[in-house]
């Protein structure tokens, strides 16, 4: 899901990301996009992940990287450390997403969070048709390996920005190569979120 | 490679006990070439029983300092110094206190860690060098390098603490204290005066013995040795210890054995106040690089330093790296460090103003 959505979210979120900025990347892989926005847009990029063969890469590409749990790193960031946290396609995985939200928005002037949307229709019908775990490319996994153990929608987002009372300042939906404006929660299949404190 | 090597004098040096050395020498090796605006230079700090001698043929990281490699000599100018205290042409207690004509011995003032960085920090400011691209070392180099941070931030672009901590453990200290006792119950240690006659071999290669347990793992003694037998009555591995021990007696001063084990185990950065408030706007990028096996120096140690600069939001890369050797991986696991060192550095150089 990453190999084939990940260049896509990177560039959106590319775009977000104002110059100059201090960006932390939760869960930045071989920090491929913290290289790319150090590059291009002058940042300040520092990164966590947990695997050391990634860690390794992103370090040997002279991006900051922690190795380390992302849901636990959070605590170690003074407030408001970054302009940016970014946490792509990763929200699903985490044990505690509200925490690690919260977190983000703590360490954070600013949240950039991208998943893969549960409702989408090849999601819907999958799960409608074979009445089992739905899979598709985007969840190409087995009920038994996956490593997505939270299943949310662009709808149940939405609905928690407003629960929170944090304010979505942008909302990009992809489907392939495409930017969806019609039906996101139907017709996207990975949602970028770019969100504050509503203060 | 370019390569020099020299022993240089200055006029003195305050120590932290309060003890001043005047004059005090400092033996270096330097590699590669300093650039016009000298803003390449790499000074290296060596380990526990270490020497200048840090790169080419028998240097102790000649596989990560040369021409292409981690440290490259094509790049940066790497300068490396034997420790105050030390025994390899740095001034120790085995050299000739002026007052006396005699050595020191254990007359020799106490020396600290800060106190040996204090001294490289002079020899820095002779070769014009205000301010270092890196600091680097493992063990009681990455002690150094991160003193050299908190000590001289300003003069400090990049730091590379290695399988180090901010400050020993009880079980760290305990080893260290079996090889002092191991020296001193050697009857030829003498009170440390045996300069001139016998030095205390069998303490000194005990001392040594242990060290170099330490330094290993279960796994890399296991493939290294297992039960393998060298002659009936003897395994492999107590033969390898013993010529290890023997060996080191040629090369070592059992009184700089005593007195830098001394400043390792003083060593508390957190002394002077919290870790936090010590990396406080601090604008040195740091590596921390810890090796999973290492059980002397574990990643835990490592942590408590990243977790400190990251509650300042100092800007450090960490990495635990798998390695079955043990605490000796900085020394062997030359792959994998090497990656992260190499791309650390050259975005630290990339980032210096022109």
């Amino acid at each position: 899901m990453k190999e084939v959505y990940g260049r896509r979210d990177y560039a959106i979120i590319g775009e977000l990301v104002e110059p100059g900025t201090r960006v932390l990347d939760l869960g930045c892989g071989e920090g491929e996009l913290l290289a790319w926005l150090r590059d291009h847009k002058n940042v300040d990029a520092r990164g966590v992940e947990m695997t050391g063969a990634r860690v390794q890469k992103a370090i040997a590409r002279g991006v900051s990287v922690f190795q380390g749990d992302l849901e636990s790193s959070l605590e170690d960031y003074p407030d408001r450390a970054f302009d940016y946290v970014i946490l792509s396609q990763t929200l699903q995985e985490t044990r505690d997403p509200l925490r690690v939200l919260k977190g983000m928005l703590r360490i954070g002037r600013r949240g950039i969070v991208a998943f893969p949307n549960f409702a989408h229709w090849r999601v819907r019908v999958s799960h409608l048709m074979s009445g089992r775990a739905p899979q598709t490319n985007l969840f190409p996994y087995e009920w038994y390996n996956s490593p997505n153990i939270h299943f949310l929608t662009v709808l149940d987002f939405e609905a928690l920005m407003r629960e929170q009372r944090w304010k979505v300042e942008r909302r990009i939906f992809l489907a392939g190569n495409r930017e969806v404006t019609l039906l996101p929660n139907l017709m996207s299949e990975v949602a970028v979120f770019l969100f504050s404190s509503a203060e | 490679m370019v390569s020099e090597s020299g022993i240089s004098t200055f006029e003195r040096i305050d120590l932290d006990c309060g003890v001043t050395i005047a004059p005090v020498e400092c033996a270096w090796e330097s590699y590669g070439t300093l650039n016009e605006l000298k803003s390449n230079a790499i000074l290296i700090e060596h380990a526990f029983s270490g020497d200048a001698h840090a790169a080419g043929e028998g240097g102790w990281w000649s596989n990560m300092i040369g021409p292409g490699k981690a440290f490259d000599t094509d790049k940066y100018f790497v300068i490396c110094s034997n420790v105050l205290g030390g025994c390899r042409g740095t001034t120790g207690p085995g050299s000739i206190n002026p007052e006396t004509g005699e050595p020191w011995a254990m007359s020799f003032p106490v020396v600290t860690i800060a106190d040996m960085v204090r001294l490289q920090k002079t020899l820095i400011d002779s070769f014009g060098i205000r301010k270092l691209l890196g600091v680097a070392g493992g063990s009681m180099g990455g002690m150094q390098a991160l003193e050299w941070a908190v000590a001289y931030p300003g003069s400090v672009a990049a730091a590379l603490p290695i399988a180090t901590t901010a400050r020993h453990s009880a079980q760290q200290i305990a080893f260290n204290e079996v090889g002092r006792q191991a020296i001193m119950a050697d009857p030829d240690w003498n009170e440390g005066n045996y300069y001139g006659g016998k030095p205390p071999g069998r303490g000194l290669s005990v001392a040594r013995m242990v060290g170099h347990i330490t330094y290993m793992s279960d796994a890399s003694m296991r493939a290294k040795f297992g039960r393998r037998l060298r002659a009936p009555d003897q395994f492999e591995v107590e033969s390898y210890l013993q010529y290890r021990g023997s060996t080191f007696v040629d090369r070592f001063d059992a009184n700089s054995y005593l007195y830098i084990t001394r400043a390792m185990d003083s060593f508390d950065l957190t002394e002077r106040g919290t870790l936090g408030s010590l990396f406080e706007r601090i604008p040195t990028r740091f590596l921390v690089i810890s090796f999973t096996s290492d059980w002397l120096y574990p990643s835990y140690q490592s942590l408590e330093v990243v977790s400190a600069l990251r509650s300042r939001n100092c800007d450090v890369a960490y990495c635990n790296l798998a390695s079955d050797y043990g605490h000796d991986a900085f020394l062997v696991e030359v792959k994998e460090q090497s990656e992260l060192v190499r791309g650390f550095l050259a975005s630290t150089f990339r980032s210096l103003p022109a």
